[in-house]
């Protein structure tokens, strides 16, 4: 097995682009990468999307952005885990570099999400969940989220203030990242004061529906010297599952998926959660961000929510997290979220973002925990 | 664009009906946060009112200000699209009630919430080119939003009506004007539905602030002012939000937009919107300072116009009730008698 490096970032601004198609953004994140690397091909592009068929009337996307990036007759396809899709995405351009079956890979996570109106967004994304047990009895993915939340908010005696503090951190982060959607900082009280969407869970703990494409080029570890004076390096890369419906688990407020992800990936690096300098955590909810610090071995159970009270999670804290804004305040385009993850974590280990890190660890989600891929980066 | 004789705004009028809902009482109805509603409350017609009874009373307002024969009308345009008719003209109804029948062109203009400056822009062409010496414009609307949705705490009736005559009998000197127009297709209504559709978020930047800030950057630019330039500045008021965030976008005092802003307190009249705005500035406006006005209708586009009072809007203003009178006068009824009003219950 060869070791992989990222020797490529790119990505685009996430927001609301109305003028810009799902192509237009894929190429533009993708042709970003290329050009961070100093390369003017690859040899294969995994596309991470999680519904583009929905939101977009447009599948084939390997051979769309392939396309349009003009790549040429390359291997591309698309890999899909719903927002988790960007994490699943990498996995695989990963193992396609270290199984020696391609030299350099492009993933690009994208997903252009505004093309349709708020009720459907809603219900496309509720595919996430389990269409015959749960999104057909009505329950969005904001209300099966709400359930966990109200569920952990019981078992550990947690207020829902508390968990308020993930979007005022991850709000704050975001001022610094020019790609990131919400560009200004939050107080604790607007996120609790915002209107309810799904009991107990409020506006401002959800992240935005938006449109954004992130890239990275991977190379093996020995070609990367080639390209780049600061190649970072994957020390573990990991993809789990569990049962797609919440009501086939035995606990709520754990993500068996994430935790056997995380195991994997901290065996294959050889680290541990000592370890990790910098954490970017999938808090496309606030009860995401809280269970994330649980299972990925950084909090006690029922103390995630504490920890990011007591402001451990922020930059200059114990553990940073979502350095340059999060699900929250970057945005969350679902499957281009993993990669996006990726990047800043990149820029980090780079030396360029606002926190010191040696290793660095994404999470990202799909469904309510049903797929989730963990990551870890470092530096050469 | 100018025209080529000298040319203005000779007699307006408006009409607001008196009935109100609350938004508080929308919210209420429908489990949202009274709190956090886009205005007040807003205009609803009475059972016996539609867009052409509201697009009379206004036009007998203008003729009274006009102080002209119904029958030196060559043209009489009614913009709207809540025409009570889907197939036979509002503006001959009009036409008949005003006596300006029968030698005269009638005609309906639909473009969303700009029909009735749309008009405008057609009757400023008429009378400007010598076809005719006077054309009346109107705006109205009596806008339908579905119940729940979100158009349905704004969508409002009322409208207004002004009358473009020679240069040398305007109440408001008519300077320039021009068209922004996109196929932008953020708000829509097929036929056969009672109800239009929305595209959400895609209404604001890229269809209302693209549209109505490039119409009025582009009439600044041809006339060589500036925004900030005019005394009085109407910006279409789909809620009170919207043109205030506009007008910072264009670099427009705030205090220069309130005189028009009407919203807040009756709502979005659609196609009256606009038009209801220039004529609150009106009531106000004194001899000599300027007004830029610019709509916006959704599909999408905008129209802008520059005006400068002249000294007979102090004789003409108190011949009919202004704009204030008609937004004070106000009978607050509940979302059920709204609903039996606005025919939201189909059986």
């Amino acid at each position: 097995m060869e070791e992989v490096a990222i020797i490529g970032v790119g990505c685009t601004h996430v927001g609301e682009p109305w003028h810009k198609s799902l192509r237009n953004i894929a190429v533009e994140s993708t042709w970003a990468a290329m050009d961070d690397a100093n390369i003017n091909q690859v040899d294969a592009l995994v596309i991470g999307n999680m519904s583009s068929g929905n939101f977009n009337d447009q599948e084939s996307l390997g051979s769309l952005i392939s396309d349009y990036a003009g790549l040429g007759n390359i291997s591309a396809f698309k890999v899909e885990g719903a927002c988790g899709s960007g994490g699943a995405a990498f996995n695989a351009g990963v193992m396609a570099v270290a199984s020696g079956y391609h030299d350099t890979v492009c993933v690009t996570g994208i997903e252009k999400m505004t093309d349709v109106v708020g009720d459907s967004a809603t219900k496309i994304l509720a595919n996430a969940s389990d269409r015959e047990y749960e999104a057909i009895h009505g329950i969005s993915f904001v209300g099966l989220n709400a359930m966990i939340m109200r569920r952990y908010m019981h078992d550990y005696n947690v207020k829902r203030e508390d968990l308020c503090a993930f979007p005022v951190n991850s709000h704050k982060n975001a001022v610094h990242n020019k790609y990131a959607m919400f560009r200004k900082e939050i107080k604790l009280e607007s996120v609790i004061n915002s209107p309810m969407v799904a009991d107990p869970m409020t506006l401002m703990e959800c992240a935005p529906i938006c449109d954004g494409s992130a890239s990275l080029i991977l190379t093996t570890k020995e070609k990367a010297k080639e390209y780049t004076d600061t190649p970072i390096i994957v020390k573990g890369s990991s993809v789990k599952v569990d049962t797609i419906g919440v009501h086939d688990r035995k606990t709520v407020t754990s993500m068996k998926a994430t935790i056997a992800a995380a195991s994997d990936a901290y065996r294959q690096s050889g680290l541990s959660s000592a370890d990790i300098d910098t954490l970017e955590l999938h808090d496309a909810f606030s009860i995401m961000g809280a269970i994330g610090l649980e299972d990925l071995g950084f909090a006690e159970r029922g103390k995630g929510a504490s920890m990011a009270a007591e402001g451990q999670i922020a930059i200059g804290g114990k553990l940073p997290c979502c350095t340059f804004g999060g699900l929250k305040a970057r945005g969350h385009p679902v499957g281009a979220t993993g990669v996006y993850q990726l990047a800043e974590l990149c820029w980090n280990l780079r030396g360029d973002g606002k926190v010191e890190a040696e290793n660095g660890m994404a999470q990202n989600i799909g469904g309510t925990g049903s797929t989730v891929s963990v990551t870890i980066l470092g530096r050469d | 664009m100018k025209t080529i004789k000298d040319i203005g705004i000779v007699g307006y009028g408006a009409y607001v009906p008196m009935y109100r809902i609350k938004n508080s009482d929308i919210a209420r109805v429908w489990g949202n946060d009274p709190n956090r509603v886009p205005v007040k409350e807003k205009s609803v017609p009475g059972p016996d009112e539609d867009a052409c009874t509201i697009a009379c009373e206004a036009s007998k307002n203008a003729l009274l200000r006009a102080k002209i024969n119904p029958q030196s009308l060559g043209a009489v345009w009614v913009g709207t699209e809540s025409k009570p008719y889907a197939v036979k003209p509002t503006s001959t109804i009009v036409a008949e009630v005003i006596g300006a029948t029968p030698n005269i062109n009638a005609a309906d203009w639909e473009f969303a919430c700009k029909a009735g400056t749309e008009a405008l822009q057609g009757a400023l062409g008429y009378v400007g080119s010598g076809m005719s010496n006077y054309a009346l414009a109107i705006g109205v609307d009596t806008a339908q939003g579905q119940p729940a949705d979100a158009l349905e705490y704004t969508a409002a009736a009322g409208g207004s009506a002004l009358i473009v005559g020679p240069a040398s009998e305007a109440v408001a000197h008519y300077e320039g004007s021009c068209s922004f127009v996109t196929d932008t297709p953020d708000f829509w209504r097929r036929q056969h539905e009672h109800y239009p559709k929305h595209a959400s978020r895609f209404t604001g930047m890229p269809a209302y602030f693209y549209h109505i800030t490039n119409a009025a950057k582009t009439l600044c630019s041809e006339l060589g002012t500036e925004p900030n330039e005019y005394d009085y500045v109407i910006l279409h008021q789909p809620n009170t939000k919207f043109p205030m965030a506009a007008a910072g976008m264009l670099g427009v005092d705030k205090e220069k937009v309130i005189p028009g802003l009407i919203a807040p307190y009756i709502g979005n009249t659609y196609a009256g919107s606009a038009v209801l705005g220039l004529a609150a500035v009106f009531d106000v406006a004194k001899p000599g300072e300027r007004v830029l006005c610019v709509s916006y209708g959704s599909g999408a586009g905008s129209d802008a116009f520059s005006f400068t009072m002249t000294d007979r809007i102090d004789e003409v203003r108190n011949e009919a009730p202004n704009v204030k009178s008609y937004v004070g006068r106000r009978v607050s009824i509940d979302y059920a008698t709204y609903a039996r009003y606005r025919q939201k219950i189909r059986m």
